[in-house]
């Protein structure tokens, strides 16, 4: 066990700041942008984190491939590759495989191995299965199954990079400063109630969904409970989890919209609701019924993205913080407005949103092929 | 030789990391410097905790949380907005911004006044208190998040609402939730709904207006704002019911 004070404070004085810390970035045009300004807004709040794990998700990130299911896995063991990748053979063409380049750095200690593999549906599905509740049943299996590989991202066009280690040297080691994405979301952590390995780092992924989270959900029985009976099987042993596959449930599985499922996930209080007019209160009467396991209780400030969308949200009485920055097609999502002001101090707009409400960035058009392959080329998959 | 008392000590926050910014500030104050200027600062936390001397710092740029925590003196004044925790447990002093701040604005401080040119976020004031002639104020020139005053046990909370749209209420709820002590001010209206179980309204006396007077006058004469105008709307007075409210809730 590592001896938190000595990760977190060289000074030896006992004071311990940490907070985990949440950073997003969405260019609502749909450029795709560098990492490195992303790297130094989350590496501005370093003591928000202890070294215990450190995540980014990128989307927008891999265009050569983009109708391609991109899994990011993570071995423990070398013999796990083996028979994952025999699973994967057996239930996907394999149109390409790789392991994610990395560089050594003193600060990353006995990495696991992380590979990455696109992925093309066989001929046919199962019956009454989509594509992606295939490849939703198929990371179950993984995840769930006797040896020790974990997907960590799933989704096409995008992928997660996460460990134990600060986010700067996370960044660092997966060369992140290599790739472009149109959004961007960072986490540094301060592992409170769950073990820091590192599936247990930020981001959690299923599909293109992804979550990072500062905070504790409370409520994380009743939400995997109620998870397990749509099939999602949580085995990163920690709370945010619930909340990748609760977006999963209600906006894709459900169709519900946005501002919807925000309403689930941080419903309003009960006195709140009366004062609405009738028809909102019966709707939110109706959510709270149908989906009171999904409320999600506890301190959050989390940030949720996928194609498209980048979402912040906090609990319905703010007990973590959510600062926004504007400035033209840039939205900025972050713990702290010094991290964005670090790397772009000439904002339109910065405000604090209101517990419970959602701040939400959405393309403004999808990407044409012209916007994805626009700036520097960066081959799928290949630093270069 | 230019006395060091009437010169500006200029520093460059670029990258520096805040415990090294504190120290480099604990050291021109000591050296005998009055006014400090800081440049570039983003997100150095706790600017002005330990200096106990009536200097002034001008900071520009985003401060750290915790700025001015368990301040003792020294006159901030920034240039941007400030992050949470801003004047946290703070003794003596004044933080002056010209911008918005976060959460928990003036959380127990103890004595000394906050300035806010525009909004505050979540539990503006919480727990602060008083004693004998230290009295903490806090001034807010926009409106406020939920639990504004939330556990208040002294002090005084003055929100003005100067932002707020014609006939537009304030929004925050929960005001004054466990309020035990102090006096809140607010300029602009609240429903009934908005306020903490444990707050009564009141009209001003004349003991009220002439606080607020003071109060309203220093903080338009930092903002160049006309405090006649401000203070000519009605403003309406939230008091604690009871000393203790929980009183009697382990023991009966």
């Amino acid at each position: 066990m590592r001896d938190l004070r000595q990760v977190n404070n060289i000074h030896d004085d006992d004071k311990v700041i940490d907070a985990c810390a949440i950073f997003g970035a969405m260019d609502r045009a749909g450029k795709r942008f560098s990492g490195e300004s992303v790297i130094k807004a989350i590496t501005n709040m370093h003591d928000r984190g202890n070294g215990l794990g450190g995540g980014f998700a990128i989307y927008g990130l891999y265009p050569e491939h983009a109708d391609l299911y991109a899994f990011h896995i993570m071995f423990l063991d070398k013999k796990d590759k083996q028979e994952t990748e025999e699973f994967l053979r057996k239930h996907f063409t394999v149109t390409r495989e790789e392991e994610v380049p990395t560089r050594p750095t003193a600060a990353i200690k006995n990495p696991p191995l992380v590979w990455r593999y696109f992925l093309d549906m066989p001929q046919s599905l199962p019956e009454n299965l989509s594509a992606d509740d295939y490849i939703v049943a198929r990371v179950m299996d993984i995840n769930t199954g006797t040896n020790n590989s974990f997907v960590f991202s799933s989704g096409k066009n995008m992928a997660v990079f996460k460990g134990v280690g600060y986010p700067e040297e996370l960044a660092g080691y997966f060369r992140l400063e290599e790739y472009r994405g149109y959004l961007w979301t960072a986490h540094g952590r301060f592992p409170t109630n769950t073990v820091a390995w590192w599936g247990g780092a930020h981001p959690f992924s299923i599909l293109d969904w992804t979550v990072i989270h500062n905070g504790e959900i409370s409520s994380y029985g009743i939400n995997r409970r109620f998870l397990e009976q749509y099939g999602y099987q949580c085995t990163m042993q920690t709370d945010t989890e619930v909340v990748a596959y609760a977006v999963d449930l209600l906006m894709r599985q459900h169709n519900l919209p946005l501002e919807i499922t925000a309403r689930v996930l941080a419903a309003p209080f009960w006195d709140e609701i009366e004062r609405r007019p009738p028809a909102e209160q019966k709707l939110l009467r109706a959510l709270r019924q149908v989906y009171g396991s999904l409320l999600l209780n506890g301190p959050f400030a989390v940030i949720i993205a996928h194609h498209g969308e980048m979402i912040g949200l906090t609990d319905r009485i703010r007990l973590r913080p959510l600062t926004v920055g504007e400035k033209g097609d840039m939205l900025y999502l972050s713990s702290e407005e010094s991290a964005i002001r670090l790397i772009r101090p000439d904002l339109d707009r910065t405000w604090l949103p209101m517990g419970g409400e959602p701040v939400i960035g959405r393309l403004k058009k999808e990407p044409t092929p012209q916007d994805t392959t626009g700036g520097e080329k960066v081959s799928a998959g290949k630093s270069v | 030789m230019t006395d060091i008392r009437d010169s500006v000590v200029n520093i460059d926050a670029s990258g520096v990391y805040y415990r090294e910014l504190n120290n480099r500030l604990r050291d021109v104050v000591a050296n005998g410097s009055r006014k400090i200027e800081l440049r570039n600062v983003y997100g150095q936390r706790y600017i002005g905790t330990d200096l106990n001397k009536p200097v002034e710092i001008e900071i520009f740029g985003t401060p750290g949380n915790d700025l001015g925590a368990f301040m003792n003196g020294p006159r901030i004044i920034v240039h941007g907005n400030a992050q949470d925790g801003c004047g946290n447990t703070m003794n003596e002093g004044e933080i002056i911004v010209h911008g918005h701040a976060g959460d928990t604005v003036g959380l127990s401080a103890r004595g000394g006044r906050i300035f806010i040119r525009e909004d505050v976020g979540y539990r503006a004031g919480i727990h602060m208190k008083e004693y004998r002639d230290k009295m903490p104020v806090v001034v807010i020139g926009g409106t406020a998040q939920d639990f504004f005053g939330e556990y208040m046990a002294g002090g005084t909370l003055v929100l003005l609402g100067l932002n707020l749209g014609k006939g537009k209420n304030h929004k925050a709820r929960f005001i004054g939730t466990g309020m035990h002590g102090g006096v809140i001010y607010i300029r602009g209206n609240v429903e009934e709904y908005q306020l903490g179980k444990e707050v009564g309204v009141a009209d001003l006396e004349e003991n009220d207006r002439d606080a607020l007077r003071r109060y309203v006058s220093e903080f338009a004469g930092y903002f160049d704002l006309d405090a006649d105008n401000i203070l000519s709307h009605k403003f309406m007075k939230l008091f604690p019911r009871w000393l203790r409210p929980y009183g009697r809730l382990y023991a009966y």
